[in-house]
């Protein structure tokens, strides 16, 4: 885990007293809203439909027990008791108070967290795979180099006021958890001939003009991946467009101009830039990679593990479908799952928090992450713990064994907060997930996965959902678009819409249809929704869709 | 031709506390959208939202939101200023609130 330098502290401390003045002088009547909107934006303040929003920073999806017990207290503290989990690995408070915010950032600071560059159009949170550190297939534990992007875009001078946001997503493995496809640069760590670097992904991302990220460079080595970051962003902030902001997206760059002309002036630049990194980030680097040497992995049999697996049906069902194999073969990654059916996606209580925090510092090593698709991970568990975890997670509701699964719905907060939101997405998910277990399908459904976004900005990933849903205002009422055949992983694709959309009482048995026509259609229980999906094509689920269309085209 | 107008009221969130509220025709800023001044004439709705955004020391964003008269007051036309007048659908939070915790 990352520890804060005294200049990080210091950094921190002084921006946390400067924004108190700027709410000082707000609330004195010194300044209007609009000085104060980009002031409170870049830390992380927004005001949403009922209240203010405070987007805080979980930097590469990692915090450590004392964290994670500091965000339950700001949810106890300032907010209603709970906190939601995002898509991109912040926690959001809906109802803090304007008076109350810059006491809530010098309790986060307490810890080393922040909300700085969590809005704004600067570099966002850089968010990685959860699974970092702890995964099988990994090359490296991307969470070092993750963290040196973390302080270079801090702050940094020229990145302040871009074109637009900008969204960086690493992965230190060849299967991707972390998105990066969709990122406006995804990074997947290689190793070549002994050298640790990366794969540059540009110009991905959702939104309104979906696009999968395209390959800047095979390979650039670590001593000079600062240098060529910095090249690719700058030649974005200059020839991004301004003049349009929903133009602004270095996905549209990449398009107007091409992935080779792009590629060029980004090495024209770099060759500019290069001679003023002089290695400060590569002994940066070496000393950050210490904050995340992997644990003392405990040895121990694993003999109490298999007996609790055979002999309890509801704890080897949450093992079958919760657990992911970790590096050390006693040991293993237990997914959190903060998606009880009926409730909603990524929200957690503090009471569940804390119990999550307990449960990492007495098993897991001090260590948990959240992933972007608003869960909660122990990334080191030894087996023999397993029992007690479950037990545990089971007082609290916090057992549910269905990741992967039909209910571990990805939502965006929808129009229940959100400003920008043209429809609910909450709900809908709430009552998908509902459905489902009403009907016991949901292990023999197998692997899908369901993204719903209540606007086109696409905050819930719907158009990389195996099923996606956009909810839209069609004429002043609700409507969803569905898509299929979205992938979020390495081999990332943008859904297909299936045709005209559906009203809020009729979305959740569209997707019933969806399912029941998958089930019949499917060659053998093992064949995921996805797959029959690239098999079977679009045809045979519009027929289900839209049955009247097709009566009245026979 | 100028499309018709329709009724209006306005809206905006409370500087301290976030929270939505609505102009009265008497100057005040009632949580309740019942309460609200229902604006009928469209010059009238425009000095009434200068009468807001120089109030910028207590409000935030005011606008002019569609609403109808209903036998109680004003009532939303759309369902995203229903949403504003009561809270969110997944909590009995906001306006519709009526216990401090989320969970019972």
């Amino acid at each position: 885990m990352y520890r804060y330098s005294e200049f990080d502290t210091a950094f921190l401390a002084e921006r946390n007293a400067q924004f108190r003045a700027q709410v000082e002088r707000r609330i004195d009547g010194s300044l209007t809203e609009d000085e104060f909107k980009p002031l409170r934006l870049m830390n992380g303040l927004y005001l949403q439909l009922h209240a203010y929003m405070l987007r805080v920073a979980i930097p590469y999806g990692t915090l450590s027990s004392a964290q994670m017990r500091q965000l339950a207290l700001l949810a106890e503290k300032w907010d209603k008791g709970y906190g939601h989990f995002t898509t991109r690995q912040n926690i959001q408070y809906n109802w803090p108070k304007l008076n109350d915010v810059p006491d809530m950032l010098d309790a986060l600071a307490e810890v080393g967290m922040h909300a700085i560059q969590t809005s704004g159009n600067t570099i966002r949170n850089v968010t990685a795979d959860h699974f970092a550190g702890a995964a099988a297939d990994e090359v490296a534990d991307p969470r070092p180099y993750a963290e040196l992007l973390r302080q270079w875009s801090t702050d940094h001078p020229e990145f302040q006021f871009m074109p637009r946001k900008f969204k960086i997503a690493i992965t230190g493995s060849e299967n991707d958890r972390a998105v990066i496809k969709a990122h406006d640069i995804g990074l997947q760590l290689i190793e070549r001939d002994g050298v640790l670097g990366a794969r540059v992904i540009v110009g991905g991302g959702l939104g309104r003009t979906p696009m999968i990220g395209k390959e800047l460079s095979e390979f650039v080595a670590f001593d000079d991946l600062l240098a060529y970051l910095e090249a690719t962003v700058s030649v974005w902030n200059q020839i991004g467009r301004r003049d349009n902001k929903y133009k602004a997206r270095i996905k549209i760059t990449v398009h107007e101009h091409g992935i080779d002309a792009i590629r060029a002036k980004v090495n024209e630049r770099f060759l500019k830039v290069r001679p003023q990194f002089k290695g400060a980030d590569m002994n940066l680097l070496e000393e950050i990679k210490g904050h995340f040497a992997p644990p003392a992995f405990r040895e121990g049999s694993v003999a109490s593990f298999e007996s609790a697996y055979t002999n309890d049906p509801v704890f080897r069902s949450w093992v079958d479908t919760n657990i992911a194999p970790h590096k050390n073969a006693d040991h293993a990654i237990v997914t959190i799952s903060i998606k009880k059916h009926g409730q909603t996606p990524g929200d957690a209580t503090a009471e569940q928090m804390r119990v999550m925090a307990d449960l990492a510092e007495e098993f897991a090593y001090d260590e948990l992450r959240i992933s972007h698709e608003q869960n909660v991970i122990l990334p080191h568990v030894h087996k023999s713990d397993l029992p007690a975890i479950h037990a545990k997670l089971k007082e609290h509701e916090l057992a549910t064994a269905n990741i992967g699964l039909i209910s571990d719905i990805i939502a965006c907060p929808g129009m229940d907060y959100c400003a920008l939101a043209t429809a609910r997405s909450i709900p809908v998910a709430q009552e998908i997930a509902t459905r489902f277990e009403d009907l016991k399908l949901e292990h023999d459904i197998g692997h899908l996965k369901i993204k719903i976004s209540g606007c086109i900005n696409a905050c819930g990933h719907h158009h990389v959902g195996h099923i996606g849903i956009l909810g839209l205002d069609r004429a002043g009422v609700e409507n969803y678009q569905i898509t299929l055949g979205g992938d979020a992983t390495e081999t990332a694709a943008v859904g297909d819409r299936t045709g005209p959309g559906f009203a809020y009482d009729e979305i959740v048995p569209a997707v019933e249809r969806i399912v029941e026509a998958y089930l019949d259609l499917r060659d053998s229980a093992e064949e995921t929704f996805l797959e029959t999906y690239r098999r079977v094509g679009m045809a045979p689920f519009k027929a289900v869709l839209y049955p009247e269309a097709q009566a009245n085209a026979a | 031709m100028a499309r018709a107008f329709t009724p209006k009221v306005v809206t905006a969130n409370d500087l301290l506390e976030g929270d939505v509220i609505y102009q009265t025709e008497d100057d005040r800023w009632s949580r309740e959208l019942s309460e609200a001044e229902l604006i009928t004439d469209e010059a009238h709705a425009q000095v009434r939202l200068l009468d807001a955004a120089r109030q910028a020391n207590k409000i935030v964003g005011a606008y002019l939101a569609d609403a109808v008269a209903g036998d109680n007051g004003p009532e939303p036309t759309h369902f995203r200023e229903d949403f504003r007048r009561t809270g969110p659908s997944n909590y009995a939070h906001g306006k519709q609130e009526s216990s401090p915790q989320p969970r019972a």
